[in-house]
């Protein structure tokens, strides 16, 4: 009874495993493909779509701008989380909570209303749809996240540090530079990952600001429309593996961040 | 480098629903070792920090040297601060936190480096250079901590309860090393506590504090012999305090324990509270000063003296008594106060 209670729910993990990574699997699998098609009998392993994609002037683009997007956001969102973060934490300012929900609001908002809303308003001020109004987009979705991590790293004890700093003569700029900034870099770092890993794969907001370049969400989006290539399932894996490099070394790190608020 | 005067007027400092001081004045000696003594939530705290700039006083005055440096910052004060907590950079090692503050005065490196040798030297702790924070001992984080502040030369060195995360025996050495540095640099130390012990092994003079006021003022002597409050009498150690009144010759008190010798005579018929030390309660004492007959309720061999509880109806008196005079619980003793000393004191009992 025991055994056979076991073996079911074995057997239903397997099922929703499967479920879960059959398709990241297949789209890896079938990305090794020697034939045309990425569809089953296996025919691999190749790296013929790879050379493709990369022969794909197209696709290299897209693939450069982006990482320009998701690192430049994701380096936008850090800054301005951190400063966002740093100056409620040790300032106080009147009004701290509704400081708070504001930054935060972004994260509650469909990426359809911030990506529509931005396009509209760009198309208001008559600026011309870009990869600009992409990053911007980005750093508006990002920078929530970078925020709360970050002020979840403001601790009472390094402000006593920033103090010891300014008594021995320690301008602001010396202050953030080299205490407040040193002391949170696991926190810098966590956010930078995460904000780099929600834009490179981010498609909606990208779709509606975008004009002729495009990022690699996009541009395998409008290749699969022409048709079914494996090409595409060597773009996708592209993409699963930067995010799962960024994700995993997000996670290490937040590791330490967690340990590093556990300690205070 | 020779310490600096302080001379802090009326200071007041109004949190919301709290007033954390009630108008300070004092003056602390140049080159002086002063302690500032209180129970927590007394404002001894805040009084350190306004006078390292970190807060700002709602009212009142500070001057340095005849300088007014109320509204002054940190960075341009002639203070430093060693914190509670000792406030080392984690991300630095313990050179690059030493010499911290000569990089903000831009010294170069190294003139630098051999100041920084010369204050680990004076701490003990030339061998540590190159280490890290995480990698210290408390006493030796406290000894870095100090060699931090005092590099730059402050004028007044401020100590925020510097000794408080350390265990008994480190304190003790740790109090003798703080003196020998006091002794060496001769800057002004100004040291918060809530220790009396502390206080006393350290202080050239005791600043009391209480309820955001001061309490009493002065040498380690004075402030334990001739407290000046209830209150302070009982927060520098062991006291008996009871209500009584002035003779008419003005030199003694009639108390319920029976006629006590005061130190400083008082006005005739006065009804005042009277502080008696353990250790001036004599066994078998007669004339002036007697206390009467007492029986022993519990008694404590303490190694240098004898701790004692004495009861009389429901009245209880403590006493300390040398090592060579035993007494049983239950037995019966005849006490008697030295002459002259039960002191006067403000205040009531409390």
């Amino acid at each position: 009874m025991k055994l056979l209670r076991g073996s079911i729910s074995w057997i239903y993990a397997l099922l929703v495993f499967g479920f879960i990574l059959m398709p990241v699997a297949s789209l890896v699998v079938f990305s090794f493909q020697a034939t045309n098609l990425p569809l089953p009998p296996f025919t691999g392993p190749s790296l013929r779509w790879y050379e493709e994609l990369f022969a794909d002037s197209g696709m290299v683009e897209a693939l450069r701008n982006s990482l320009v997007v998701g690192v430049v956001s994701a380096f936008f969102s850090t800054a301005l989380g951190f400063l966002s973060a740093y100056g409620l934490a040790r300032y106080r300012p009147a009004g701290a909570r509704a400081i708070r929900a504001a930054i935060m609001t972004p994260l509650g908002v469909s990426y359809l209303v911030i990506g529509f809303g931005l396009a509209i308003t760009a198309n208001e001020l008559a600026l011309g749809r870009s990869l600009v109004l992409v990053t911007l987009g980005h750093i508006i979705i990002n920078l929530p996240l970078a925020f709360a991590i970050l002020l979840s790293q403001m601790r009472d004890e390094d402000e006593t540090l920033e103090k010891a700093a300014r008594d021995l003569g320690a301008n602001e700029w010396v202050v953030i530079t080299r205490i407040a900034i040193p002391v949170v870099v696991p926190g810098l770092l966590a956010a930078f990952l995460l904000s780099f890993t929600l834009s490179w794969d981010e498609f909606l907001i990208a779709f509606f600001l975008a004009d002729f370049d495009v990022t690699l969400p996009i541009e395998i989006w409008s290749q699969l429309r022409t048709g079914l290539d494996a090409k595409t399932n060597a773009a996708g894996t592209l993409v699963f593996a930067i995010s799962v490099v960024a994700l995993t070394l997000a996670y290490v790190l937040n590791r330490a961040v967690q340990q590093r608020s556990r300690r205070a | 480098m020779t310490g600096a005067g302080i001379d802090v007027k009326n200071l007041v400092k109004q949190y919301p629903g709290q007033r954390a001081l009630d108008g300070v004045s004092l003056t602390i000696d140049p080159g002086s070792y002063t302690v500032i003594l209180g129970p927590s939530g007394s404002g001894k705290t805040t009084l350190l920090a306004i006078l390292g700039g970190f807060v700002e006083p709602t009212s009142g005055k500070v001057t340095v040297d005849g300088q007014d440096v109320t509204s002054v910052a940190p960075s341009r004060r002639p203070t430093t601060t060693v914190f509670q907590d000792y406030a080392l950079f984690p991300h630095m090692t313990v050179g690059q936190n030493v010499g911290f503050g000569l990089e903000m005065q831009r010294v170069g490196k190294k003139d630098r480096m051999s100041q920084v040798s010369e204050a680990l030297e004076m701490v003990g702790l030339a061998h540590t250079k190159d280490r890290h924070i995480a990698d210290l001992s408390g006493g030796q984080r406290q000894r870095i901590a100090l060699a931090r502040a005092l590099i730059v030369k402050p004028r007044v060195l401020l100590l925020d309860e510097p000794l408080g995360a350390l265990d008994v025996k480190l304190r003790r050495h740790m109090q003798d090393e703080l003196t020998r540095i006091h002794d060496t640099v001769g800057t002004t130390f100004v040291h918060v506590t809530h220790d009396q012990e502390e206080a006393m092994s350290l202080a050239d003079t005791i600043v009391i504090v209480r309820d955001g006021r001061v309490d009493d003022i002065g040498s380690p002597e004075q402030v334990y012999l001739n407290p000046i409050s209830a209150f302070s009498a009982q927060f520098m150690g062991d006291s008996n305090l009871i209500e009584g009144t002035i003779t008419d010759d003005g030199n003694a008190a009639d108390t319920a324990w029976g006629r006590v010798g005061v130190s400083t005579p008082g006005n005739p018929h006065d009804s005042v509270t009277v502080s008696i030390r353990p250790e001036h309660i004599e066994m078998g004492a007669t004339g002036p000063g007697n206390l009467g007959e007492w029986i022993v309720a519990e008694s404590h061999f303490l190694g240098q003296r004898y701790r004692v509880i004495a009861r009389r109806d429901n009245q209880e008196i403590l006493v300390s008594l040398p090592q060579s005079s035993s007494v049983q619980q239950g037995q019966s003793v005849l006490l008697g106060v030295a002459p002259e000393m039960a002191r006067i004191v403000k205040g009531d009992l409390s």
